[in-house]
């Protein structure tokens, strides 16, 4: 059974249809990379995972008991969190709430798995600081700290990468590729295709055609033969 | 020195200068507490707009010979409220273009009715008192106290009890919502929350003066403090002060509550302002 199947999808937003008759399939362990152009979907097909938006038409089925609580999810930065004082230790916490209901304290346990996550991260020593004031790359890692804590088993991020430099991209990408390897699904939307030919097992590639196959299949198909023609160019 | 607390002592002889102090105070820590959740969802004039709001159904209250105008004033207000926080980012006309609108629609409408059914000879001064809230908060009966003592209280221990909610919420709704938290149904909490505490306040300054104490304790809080908790409770103690400190000046020197209040807390957002910088310098 997988994890979660698209069946039939059609996604978009004010009845303007973006992506038609979208299937696949991802299965617990499996590395998901969606790339695309800008405005080919990405953004919406993520929001519909979510439930933050409804898609128009088909089904997006979950298996293997995955609940819509148990997802983990490393959003783009907001304005908003650009000027929250916010305490590293008070966000990752609140990635909890996904499972304590109508509990309004966090419990020993919740608190244990903060702690547990922010260990992971590598970000012990900046339990206290404030958010705001952290560099992109420890920013982007508390945020993941706080999607650990909302799930076991699927985590959702969306351009992870955007705004980083070089040398932090890849921490973060081997960061992410690690937890891939401890066993948690990971789907990443991502403009950067040589990033994904690397570390994913599956791509799914939206646009005006769409491809959806693992890795070794998309470097041999007609887009994926297109960037890696570019990317070999850029070099 | 000696002469001022005699004077004070004199005045709190009177049951009208204890019940300003005790509602004031608790006005003010619970306008304080979601002050801070509005500054960082963008909201900050969503007090003003609301109390505009409630102007004008005080006006309807007060044309209509309502004894408790309450019972009118806080549903519309509620009734607003929702329709302008809960409403999303999904609509045609953009949250502070909407607040806009309500606003100054409400306000024209209030003086409006006030002015074709007027209820007093003095029409300006009825307005002018409703706007500044000039002398209401010592006139509050016993009624008004007790209304605004369990109100108040209610307000504080939904607060507390959601407090880790309001914060994921205000941090990240994407977030909350995506990983299973109803963030639609805390902004509706959060949206009848300050309804009512808008008008518990528009007792105590008046309808134009209420998002001062909304908006002063929570940024002057933010310029000293980097998280949210310490945030918080700073900006409740910074609420409370300045409001006592306001009343009393005010009793002792005769001005205005209301305006005195907002003075005090717009000097008390310079001193914060002062430190915050201060801090930064030290470290940089």
């Amino acid at each position: 059974m997988a994890l979660l199947k698209c069946e039939k999808l059609v996604l978009g937003y004010d009845k303007n249809i973006v992506v038609q008759n979208l299937n696949f399939e991802i299965n617990g362990g499996d590395y998901l990379c969606i790339v695309g152009e800008n405005g080919s979907g990405k953004s919406t097909l993520m929001k519909t995972f979510l439930n933050l938006q409804s898609a128009l038409g088909g089904e997006i089925i979950t298996g293997d008991g995955l609940k819509k609580n148990e997802i983990g999810y490393l959003p783009q930065q907001t304005v908003v969190q650009r000027d929250f004082p916010a305490s590293v230790w008070e966000i990752v916490l609140s990635g909890n709430l996904s499972h304590s209901g109508l509990k309004p304290f966090y419990t020993k346990e919740d608190k244990k798995r903060a702690r547990e996550n922010l260990e992971r991260m590598g970000i012990t020593h900046l339990k206290n600081r404030c958010y705001r004031e952290l560099s992109g790359g420890q920013q982007q890692r508390v945020l993941l700290a706080r999607a650990l804590c909302a799930t076991k088993k699927l985590l959702l991020l969306d351009e992870p990468v955007s705004g980083l430099d070089p040398k932090v991209t890849n921490e973060m990408y081997s960061l992410i590729k690690e937890l891939n390897t401890q066993g948690i699904t990971i789907i990443m939307v991502s403009h950067d295709i040589a990033a994904a030919v690397k570390y994913a097992s599956h791509i799914l590639h939206i646009g005006n055609e769409t491809f959806f196959g693992t890795k070794e299949e998309y470097l041999k198909s007609e887009n994926g033969r297109l960037f890696a023609l570019q990317d070999g160019g850029d070099e | 020195m000696a002469e001022i607390f005699s004077k004070l002592s004199m005045y709190f002889e009177y049951p009208f200068v204890r019940y300003a102090l005790i509602a004031g105070t608790l006005i003010a820590l619970c306008s304080s507490l979601l002050g801070v959740t509005l500054v960082l969802k963008r909201f900050s004039f969503i007090g003003d707009g609301l109390s505009h709001v409630a102007f004008g159904a005080m006006a309807i209250a007060a044309v209509a010979n309502l004894t408790n105008q309450m019972l009118l004033v806080l549903p519309i207000t509620i009734i607003s409220a929702v329709i302008l926080l809960a409403g999303g980012k999904n609509r045609k006309i953009k949250g502070d273009a909407a607040i806009a609108m309500i606003s100054v629609g409400s306000l024209a409408f209030g003086y409006l009715i006030m002015n074709l059914f007027p209820t007093s000879s003095n029409v300006s001064g009825d307005v002018c008192t409703t706007l500044f809230g000039s002398t209401s908060i010592l006139t509050l009966s016993k009624l008004d106290v007790w209304l605004c003592v369990v109100l108040s209280i209610v307000v504080v221990v939904v607060f507390c009890l959601f407090y880790n909610k309001i914060f994921a919420v205000t941090f990240d709704e994407n977030f909350a919502r995506a990983t299973g938290t109803n963030a639609s149904a805390y902004n509706l909490l959060i949206a009848v929350i300050i309804a009512v505490i808008i008008v518990l306040a528009m007792n105590l300054v008046g309808s134009l003066l209420i998002s001062a104490l909304v908006i002063f304790p929570a940024l002057s809080a933010m310029r000293v403090f980097k998280n949210f908790r310490a945030v918080t409770i700073c900006a409740a103690v910074f609420s409370v002060v300045c409001t006592m400190l306001g009343i009393i000046i005010s009793i002792l020197a005769g001005t205005p509550v209301g305006s005195t209040i907002v003075g005090i807390d717009v000097l008390g957002f310079f001193v914060f302002w002062a430190i915050g910088s201060l801090g930064t310098l030290r470290k940089a």
